[in-house]
């Protein structure tokens, strides 16, 4: 039985299936700068039910456009600080890091709980064994209100990893490789859960695939904890997976999407030589440890690209801290990179890094929609950090394993 | 039962068509400075050319990506009266059933209707016509409750109006 089925199944005191729809309780709640402003005006303005909030774990992260770029943002950010302290939900402030990230590697979430967050990229939660779902506003704000949610209960696709991914080869081109695949509507609508090698990928890498189930167009995708699985595998009936998937981790090469959507999918060495003005290394994508570290083992000793900016924004304040204690820091400045706070700015075209007309960018991030970082005609290629990196460094979309 | 002229869409329109990201922070205060930009990059001037009650068709994905609320809401806004779709996003489709857009899951309409085409959304009922072209397809009907949700504007008008969630908590 799928572990999404499991855990609800689990948490309701009945066997769920597929279809059914239910009506489950919410141990963590969050928002952000972007969507807290219409989740305050929703609890506030419009259902008056201020009183019944906090029966769940809630926090506010200042993430989006932080530290505040304009007026108009440092309102919404002054609104958030006034709303948490007022009703006793917990924030990050600016310069703490990324939601998602901070939700992770805070242990605000754990296996077999229940998580909303209003953003679509809470699905990330996944890979700490939790039913996360991104939803909008008014969701999260009856979330807040009410302790629950409404889920209808969807079908399963298992993606079993096997073997062990090739030098210069990261969790990102795993995702990437998934959305290029031709049946990759087999993901629209369903739960993805990992299976298989899964050290291989590592946390960090797990957690990049999990972020990017939004783009796969999946509602959401899970890590079953280890031993969880085979402890109740066999002892529940119900439904099965309704797909499998294998990835040979061997075969997986440097992948990048290209403009202007993330189901273009291509091998990196099928653009390579794409001229490029800005890399930006970072988000709940790809801004943890595992990324710093790749990129500076390939900055070490060189110079980004004369005539390229090259941006690198840690997910986290821990995950700038660690960088900076393993020397990763000191590379990626020695070799040119301009390094950013912790926010989601440069990814959502909020602040930093925006693209100008015709510009070109390699981004470690999850979407490249028109204008997602700039001016609609702005181009942006989706790569790992290793790649974006390569590129930032020869100026142009680079195979990683040149600098092996 | 909703009735509209068709907008036709492709696939693949994501919420930053419907409302580029970018607008979230310069117009932060108020939702309704966004309208001029809705749909722009699709359909220039959009917001100038929808007429209240049109209904929009588009093909796979419609609303893939963000979860911000203010893509279904300012397509309602604008005077979309119903959005019919072969796919949607999970999150704007929640989204919308939230805020009182009625969203349809359609295989064959999504093919043969054209813009300009009248349809008709029997939402009970789960039937979609395309009157112009005489074509007519039974759709998944909604669960009751999504049809009130849906009947009184939004969750919010619900909890308004009812003084409670329309699920149980047990």
């Amino acid at each position: 039985m799928p572990f999404i089925e499991r855990l609800l199944s689990k948490r309701l005191g009945k066997e769920v299936s597929p279809g059914d729809m239910v009506f489950v309780p919410v141990d963590l709640v969050y928002a952000h700068d972007g969507t807290a402003p219409l989740v305050i005006e929703v609890v506030v303005n419009e259902l008056k039910l201020e009183k019944r909030l906090a029966r769940n774990k809630a926090f506010f992260f200042i993430d989006h456009a932080s530290p505040a770029p304009t007026l108009a943002a440092a309102s919404v950010h002054k609104k958030m600080r006034e709303f948490a302290s007022r009703f006793g939900i917990g924030l990050f402030d600016a310069g703490e890091g990324i939601s998602h990230q901070l939700v992770i590697e805070s242990g605000l979430a754990g296996p077999g709980e229940i998580v909303v967050g209003a953003d679509s990229h809470t699905p990330t939660v996944g890979v700490t064994g939790a039913l996360a779902l991104g939803l909008g506003s008014t969701d999260v704000a009856v979330a807040l209100s009410y302790g629950y949610t409404w889920f209808t209960v969807p079908e399963t696709v298992e993606v079993v990893l096997m073997g062990t991914l090739k030098h210069m080869v990261m969790g990102k081109d795993v995702a990437l490789w998934l959305l290029g695949l031709k049946d990759v509507e087999k993901f629209h609508g369903r739960v993805i859960e990992y299976a298989g090698d899964l050290q291989a990928i590592g946390l960090d890498g797990l957690a990049t695939l999990t972020n990017m189930s939004t783009e796969m167009m999946a509602v959401t995708s899970v890590v079953p904890p280890e031993g969880l699985r085979e402890q109740t595998n066999g002892s529940w009936m119900g439904s099965d997976y309704v797909d499998e998937i294998s990835v040979q981790l061997d075969e997986v090469e440097p992948m990048v999407a290209r403009p202007p959507d993330v189901f273009n999918v291509a091998p990196v060495s099928s653009v390579e030589g794409v001229e490029v003005d800005q890399v930006f290394i970072g988000s709940c994508t790809n801004g943890r440890l595992e990324d710093m570290e790749v990129a500076a083992k390939i900055a070490r000793g060189r110079r980004v690209k004369s005539g390229v900016r090259c941006i690198v924004a840690p997910a986290s304040r821990k995950v700038l801290l660690e960088s900076l204690d393993r020397g990763y820091i000191d590379i990626l400045l020695k070799a040119g990179c301009i390094l950013s706070p912790p926010t989601c700015g440069p990814c959502v075209g909020a602040h930093m890094g925006l693209l100008a007309e015709g510009e070109v960018a390699v981004s470690t991030t999850n979407r490249n929609f028109p204008g997602r970082m700039g001016h609609r005609k702005s181009e942006v290629y989706l790569a790992s950090p290793a790649t974006a990196m390569a590129s930032a460094l020869t100026g142009r979309i680079t195979d990683p394993r040149v600098f092996a | 039962m909703i009735r509209g002229r068709a907008i036709k869409l492709g696939d693949d329109i994501s919420t930053d068509h419907i409302i580029s990201g970018k607008y979230k922070f310069e117009f932060i205060d108020d939702i309704s400075k966004m309208i001029p930009h809705v749909l722009e990059d699709v359909i220039p001037e959009f917001y100038k050319k929808v007429s209240k009650g049109d209904i929009i068709v588009a093909g796979r994905n419609f609303g893939k990506g963000s979860s911000r609320e203010h893509a279904p809401r300012l397509l309602k806004m604008v005077g979309i009266s119903a959005v019919v779709a072969k796919s949607f996003g999970f999150i704007f489709y929640r989204n919308s059933v939230n805020i009182g857009l009625p969203v349809v899951k359609a295989k064959v309409i999504p093919d043969t209707a054209e813009s300009g085409d009248v349809i008709e959304v029997d939402l009970a009922r789960g039937i979609v016509r395309d009157i112009t072209k005489g074509v007519e397809e039974k759709v998944p009907p909604y669960p009751p409750e999504f049809l009130e949700v849906i009947s009184e504007g939004g969750i919010v008008e619900y909890i308004k109006k009812r003084g409670g969630l329309p699920w149980s908590t047990r």
